[in-house]
């Protein structure tokens, strides 16, 4: 018998043994999928290892779960949550034995009828009503404007600065770099205070401009990191080569750099979409009610009445997050293929 | 052809007769200005949209007109004044005037109530003095005007408030940034240890760099065996497992907090799950949230990525053959981890842990929502001075030197790790 089968035996003693103490098939079922992930994934040590050798093995992997569990868990609670026919934030008794009465859409539904005005009326009435009432989808609205717009800026000049400080003769490099990343570094609040006094000199405060300049300032480090990495791979031969050709400046741009950097472009504006789309700070201090995100309505939400709705919008924001990550999966796997990279 | 030989070599020139050496420093000159042109749109755009603002708030804490734009005339008369006893009759007559005018215009900024409140910071209670006799002296006509002004309150026999008076005169002051380091004047003017009462920035901006290096620790200490087990692991199951670290990092910000708050609460599930095995009881729920503890918790899962990824990538670059020829050497697990393995995360480290803790430094949403009342951070009191109280300056002078922390670690981080190596995913 090898070391790791003994490992097995001993787990699936535990486990009987913790289902009779307890006698409670959600407890064993927990321990199962605590205790036994790790297990299912030890593999054979080399020959000369030893018992210790696998149990400590054995007790990394499970230090691992524990953390992945930790990381995880937050995001994937949410959603059954909110699918919760009452209104708290916890699984009630229905919930657990997957009583279906103790499920509704009531809290998605909610995300529609607040704050309209009729929520019972019937036809174009209830669209005209919704899209221009319903706080939620305002503030959606709000957020896709305000993302969309700062990110169109925030690629534009964080590509056209990220071509010059790739550029080997780009002077002071590092100072300027570090002039255009310090958006990401320094602390929202002060961003934000900054911001509130000067734009409310210039007019700019209680705009959608406003917001968006700021939204802009704060998604440029991530424009510049991850298209000057996508340039720091790119050969610059290709350069002079097109100019060889007879290219100019701008068709050399369109026809030979810009498709190689496109993938790095992209996610670099993926990255300063999520940084609009999920900013609250600058909104609380710059924005007016006019101008609410969905994160400043959740704000407010979180602190003053506090209802499953917010778990309603939070797990549509999960689904959300989890396509920006397919489609920044997909882009870097793209990279990888042009560069002739592949994994392993 | 003997005859070119033996001349002297002529300097290079181009088809156009230029000096080869000129013509090269004139073309390097141009390709500098090209990438140099290429930032511009963006430099000054972060400029103009970002460091100007940041500068004009770090002048608004040392900056406070509020008094001298007020009493204009007093201000002026006030210099001369020898700060013993109370000020000459005619000083006195320019400050009624001048409080008469305010009250009169009500221009926004100007008015008494400003100015009150401006006082009332350095001493605490004078605002009601100000208001009220203000109400008062609209009635005074004629002289002597110390004699009414000390009529309607004895409050102004009292040279303290004369001289608090005219330091605040002075549009310049450092008064914010002592407030911000618990100090104040005494009667005398001289700078001392601000009352018990106050003294509450130096130990929140301790209680801030504590909390933000337990947060970091405990990253750390988190991040360390996940990014291992992904730096070790074959691509395919790496790329797997990396989603769930990615798929938190993309996560909103708020989600995330909400989140914590559904499990941590009273009420959630953590508490649900105790009392259900039985580890304590209905009425012994763990309050974990709307304190230090849920904070730190809620930050730790927010900021643990910002520690995995710099490590991993680290990690990743070390041949795991480096251990196998410690371990062959007759190296212990534990030693060979200790002085071949570990050192070479040290980068690694360095860079997570530093940007870590500028991120935690700094952080605002997450204490304000769940941190309850004391897992407040600094920046909590910067939003609270420039939102609630409106006390600007201090506001201000507070997150002049929040940034100045932020900036030395900043600085530290482009020493020791370089931002260029910031990387996502």
């Amino acid at each position: 018998m090898t070391k790791l089968q003994t490992g097995y035996i001993i787990f699936a003693v535990l486990t009987v043994l913790v289902f009779i103490t307890t006698s409670s098939v959600s407890v064993t079922l927990g321990f199962l999928f605590l205790f036994g992930t790790p297990l299912f994934f030890m593999k054979a040590l080399p020959a000369y290892s030893t018992h210790l050798n696998y149990f400590n093995k054995y007790l990394f992997l499970l230090l691992c779960t524990f953390i992945f569990v930790f990381l995880i868990t937050p995001i994937l609670i949410i959603m059954p949550l909110s699918f919760n026919a009452e209104p708290y934030f916890t699984f009630t008794e229905g919930m657990l034995t997957f009583d279906s009465a103790a499920y509704s859409f009531r809290w998605y539904q909610d995300i529609f009828f607040n704050g309209m005005i009729d929520p019972a009326a019937t036809g174009a009435a209830w669209w005209s009503d919704m899209w221009e009432n319903a706080q939620w989808v305002r503030s959606t609205r709000n957020s896709f404007f305000i993302a969309i717009c700062a990110t169109l800026l925030a690629t534009g000049l964080g590509t056209l600065a990220a071509l010059g400080l790739s550029r080997a003769e780009m002077p002071y490099r590092a100072a300027i770099t570090s002039l255009l990343i310090s958006p990401m570094i320094v602390p929202l609040v002060i961003t934000a205070t900054g911001m509130f006094f000067f734009y409310s000199d210039v007019g700019l405060a209680k705009t959608y401009l406003g917001v968006i300049l700021a939204h802009t300032t704060l998604g440029i480090p991530f424009v510049i990191i991850t298209v000057t990495a996508t340039l720091s791979g790119f050969d610059r031969s290709l350069i002079r080569a097109a100019e060889n050709l007879g290219a100019d400046g701008w068709t050399t741009f369109r026809k030979v750099i810009m498709p190689l950097i496109l993938p790095g472009m992209i996610s670099g504006a993926l990255f300063a979409f999520i940084t609009s789309f999920d900013e609250v700070v600058a909104v609380l201090f710059i924005a007016d009610v006019e101008q609410r995100t969905i994160p400043r309505q959740m704000f407010s939400g979180i602190r003053e009445q506090i209802s499953p709705t917010i778990l309603a919008v939070a797990t549509v924001m999960v689904i959300l997050s989890i396509i920006l990550l397919g489609v920044l999966e997909l882009l870097r796997r793209r990279t990888e293929r042009l560069r002739g990279v592949t994994p392993a | 052809m003997q005859d070119s030989s033996t001349t002297t070599p002529e300097t290079l020139v181009t088809a156009d007769g230029v000096p080869l050496k000129q013509k090269l420093i004139q073309s390097t000159r141009r390709a500098r200005w090209r990438a140099l042109l290429l930032t511009l749109p963006l430099v000054i755009f972060v400029l103009v949209s970002f460091i100007f603002p940041i500068g004009q708030m770090l002048l608004r804490s040392v900056n406070n007109d509020t008094a001298s734009n007020v009493l204009p005339n007093f201000t002026i008369a006030i210099q001369e004044w020898d700060e013993q006893g109370l000020p000459p009759e005619e000083t006195i007559e320019l400050f009624v005037k001048d409080m008469q005018v305010a009250r009169e215009k009500r221009e926004i900024g100007k008015t008494v109530g400003n100015l009150a409140t401006r006082i009332n910071y350095e001493i605490p209670g004078s605002r009601s003095l100000f208001t009220s006799s203000s109400r008062k002296l609209a009635k005074v006509t004629e002289g002597p005007y110390t004699e009414a002004l000390l009529d309607i309150n004895k409050k102004w026999d009292n040279p303290v408030l004369w001289r608090s008076l005219k330091r605040a005169t002075n549009d310049y002051t450092p008064y914010f940034y002592m407030a911000a380091l618990d100090l104040k004047y005494d009667d005398e003017g001289n700078i001392t240890e601000a009352d018990e009462l106050y003294q509450i920035y130096v130990s929140n901006f301790f209680k801030t760099l504590r909390l933000s290096a337990t947060i970091t620790f405990i990253c750390l200490l988190l991040a360390f065996p996940v990014s291992y087990l992904l730096s070790t692991l074959p691509l395919k199951t790496s790329n797997l497992l990396m989603i769930l670290v990615l798929l938190p990092f993309w996560t909103s910000l708020l989600v995330r907090t909400t989140a914590w708050i559904a499990i941590l609460q009273t009420e959630g599930i953590i508490n649900d799950i105790l009392v259900f095995i039985g580890l304590v009881g209905e009425d012994g729920r763990v309050q974990m949230i709307y304190n230090q503890t849920g904070t730190i918790i809620a930050m730790v899962h927010i900021l643990l990525p910002f520690m995995i990824l710099p490590l991993f990538s680290v990690m990743k670059t070390i041949p795991p053959s480096y251990m196998r020829a410690a371990s062959s050497m007759g190296a212990k697990t534990f030693t060979a981890f200790r002085r071949v393995y570990f050192p070479l995360t040290l980068p690694g480290i360095a860079a997570g842990t530093l940007l870590v803790f500028i991120l935690a430094i700094g952080y605002y949403i997450t204490p304000a929502l769940v941190g309850g009342e004391d897992g407040l951070l600094i920046s909590n009191l910067i939003a609270y001075h420039i939102q609630k109280s409106l006390n600007w300056s201090l506001g201000a002078a507070l997150g002049s030197l929040l940034l100045a922390i932020v900036l030395i670690l900043y600085w530290l981080y482009n020493k020791i790790v370089g931002i260029e190596k910031l990387s996502f995913g």
